[in-house]
């Protein structure tokens, strides 16, 4: 019976194909904008978690912030003191809170950064980001070493001339391979002095060890990044040891959340207390993240709602050219209905057909919403898909719009009056 | 429901009184009491003017409409209690329609048109197939079953649409003019197969005609004017 109305159903829409194909649109951009929604939402999803977990979902980062007290001028021109050295973290201040946690943390990554600089040989030059990192830091950035070692206990605390730089750096700069750049050296300028830097390790470029976006495309114009050791950088920078920002790598298993509340505690009980304007403050690299995933989740499915309303217009329109047929169809009705159709066939045969309509809309919708999706993910240079769940529920969701949106018609056609019926013109 | 009164009779209805608009000021009555006894095997014809009222009393007698008042024994079934869907369910196993206007499912074939009244009767799909070709055979229409209704002449569809009647051996065939829109030659065959199927097979017709000639061909002539039956006699063709 209801394989028989579903080929009744493909054999009306079938006689008026322009018709179906208009009444299907609806639904079928109600479904694609959906999947498409989900689709990208799901690409962002992967790429700012990927981005994120690049960082080290381990770390906490604790940074040195202005106090937040109540009675806090918010506006402009509200008298900010400048940072002076008791403001930073120490030296000290980090040796005693990785004494002072050792049983929950791995390291305390530090980074200086010793600015930008053209490495120069002949016409070829490269832009070089100059990072100093202590060896916790080092292991932190997750770059892959293709020759040569990272630097030793040595180099680190006697501040060496030592770097680690890109195969895109070799291959630019010095046209050999990996290993016969080690022990060659790199000559930068800083402040109009020329400075070499030996070359210990290379690894390898990839564009998120950039730290922007904007990794120059151009063959010439190299920029890549280069690590030197965190005591050489502070040499060459002529600073004291002294940070706004430090990254803490817990141990596994630690919790993360308490460990950030206690570090941030700690510190600002030992050693901000009577600060008047600065602070301590510390988070979880998980938690955000976390948080993070929960809001673009939101942000999704606040977007698929609004496809979803562009899915109700659709099924507006179904309900619509139903009612429609179902008036051209009247004295077919009643025919039926003499030969002995119940009001319950009648209606089943009308939502079927509904249904039909919706489902085939639904599949068209998934397949457009799945290339504009990708594409426009692929545009965003992420890649991504809509869950399978997701899809299943869509053309799920659009044969219920079938039957809800079919009821109303179907309804109207199976209480029709058969004389009526028969008699309309 | 099974109160049978005499077993060979098929339409046993007293006292039909059909009313519209019933309570307001301008009620109506068509029917005014109507008795119509019809045995079963027999061919009667129904005859009046528009406005006379044979189409409404053919919808009573087609289950169709409801008497407003009055008793309906068909096939010594009462079916003035029956609901709505039992009455569909009367209406798909007693009744065979033939309408004026064929009234096939368009884009539908021949075939399946014939079949339909069995998919609503739960008749299994092979079942339905052969018996359908069957009937098609009997109506000389198994040629061009697989043929929709556009593609047929009026002829042809007309013998469609009484290979559908007959589908579901109905107790009755109720004809409602259903030579009215052809040319005589071809209303001749059609009169030539109800003759048949009444001769042949028993078959009771109910035939509803506002032709004088083709109604002295059937057993028995009602007439029927401004509700009422005025005139009953033997059809010309069996008197003799």
């Amino acid at each position: 019976m209801l394989l028989e109305n579903v080929k009744l159903a493909l054999t009306g829409l079938l006689a008026n194909k322009m018709r179906t194909f208009l009444t299907m649109l609806g639904i079928i951009i109600g479904i694609a904008s959906v999947i498409a929604i989900m689709t990208v939402g799901d690409a962002m999803n992967k790429s700012v978690m990927g981005q994120m977990g690049d960082m080290g979902v381990n770390n906490i980062s604790a940074y040195v912030m202005q106090k937040m007290t109540e009675d806090f001028d918010y506006s402009e021109d509200a008298y900010i003191r400048e940072m002076k050295d008791k403001d930073y973290f120490s030296e000290d201040m980090i040796n005693d809170l990785s004494e002072h946690f050792s049983d929950r943390i791995e390291g305390i990554a530090l980074k200086k950064s010793a600015g930008e600089i053209k490495a120069e040989d002949g016409k070829k030059y490269a832009n070089i980001t100059l990072e100093g990192v202590n060896a916790a830091a080092l292991k932190q950035s997750k770059i892959k070493l293709i020759a040569g070692r990272s630097f030793s206990q040595n180099e680190q605390q006697e501040a060496r001339k030592v770097i680690i730089v890109s195969d895109r750096y070799v291959n630019n700069m010095l046209q050999g391979d990996a290993k016969a750049a080690l022990g060659k050296a790199v000559e930068v300028v800083i402040d109009n002095k020329y400075y070499d830097y030996t070359i210990v390790g290379v690894y390898e470029y990839s564009e998120s060890s950039v730290g922007g976006m904007s990794a120059g495309k151009n063959q010439k114009d190299i920029r890549t990044s280069a690590y030197l050791p965190l005591q050489t950088a502070l040499i060459q920078m002529r600073d004291k040891q002294l940070y706004d920002e430090m990254e803490v790598v817990a141990k596994t298993g630690a919790d993360q959340g308490a460990l950030a509340l206690d570090i941030q505690q700690y510190l600002n009980n030992k050693y901000y207390k009577d600060n008047d304007t600065y602070e301590a403050y510390a988070y979880s690299m998980k938690e955000e993240i976390k948080s993070m995933e929960s809001m673009l989740n939101t942000q999704t499915y606040a977007f698929a709602a609004i496809g979803a309303i562009s899915l109700l217009v659709g099924g507006i329109g179904v309900m619509n050219i139903m009612i429609v047929s179902i008036t051209e169809r009247t004295r077919e009705i009643g025919t039926r209905k003499a030969l002995g159709a119940t009001n319950g066939y009648i209606r089943l045969q009308f939502i079927t057909e509904a249904v039909v309509v919706c489902f085939i809309g639904g599949i068209l919708g998934v397949i457009v919403g799945q290339i504009f999706g990708i594409m426009a993910s692929k545009m965003m240079g992420y890649s991504g898909s809509a869950s399978i769940g997701g899809i299943i529920f869509c053309v799920l969701f659009s044969m219920a719009f079938g039957v809800f949106f079919g009821y109303y018609p179907a309804n109207k056609a199976a209480k029709l009056n058969p004389i009526e019926a028969l008699r309309y013109e | 429901m099974t109160d049978i009164v005499t077993p060979n009779i098929m339409i046993d209805a007293k006292g039909i009184v059909k009313s519209f608009n019933i309570g307001s000021e301008n009620e109506l009555e068509i029917l005014h009491g109507i008795d119509i006894c019809v045995k079963k095997g027999e061919f009667v014809s129904i005859v009046g003017t528009s406005g006379s009222g044979k189409s409404t009393l053919m919808n009573i007698i087609g289950l169709l409409d409801k008497p407003t008042g009055g008793s309906y024994l068909l096939d010594g079934v009462d079916v003035c209690k029956a609901g709505d869907t039992e009455l569909s369910h009367i209406r798909n196993r007693k009744i065979g329609f033939v309408f004026q206007t064929y009234n096939l499912i368009a884009r539908t074939s021949a075939l399946k048109n014939v079949e339909l009244p069995m998919l609503y009767g739960g008749v299994r799909a092979r079942e339905r197939k052969e018996r359908a070709m069957e009937l098609l055979e009997l109506v000389e229409m198994k040629e061009r079953m697989n043929h929709t209704p556009d593609e047929l002449s009026g002829g042809q569809k007309q013998r469609v649409a009484i290979a559908r009647a007959l589908v579901n051996r109905p107790s009755i065939i109720l004809a409602d003019e259903p030579t009215g829109a052809l040319d005589s030659a071809t209303g001749r065959k059609i009169m030539d197969i109800f003759h048949k199927l009444h001769e042949e097979q028993g078959i009771t017709i109910v035939f509803i005609t506002h032709s004088p000639e083709l109604a002295q061909e059937t057993e028995r002539i009602l007439t029927l004017k401004d509700g009422r039956i005025v005139d009953e006699r033997m059809g010309i063709r069996y008197a003799s």
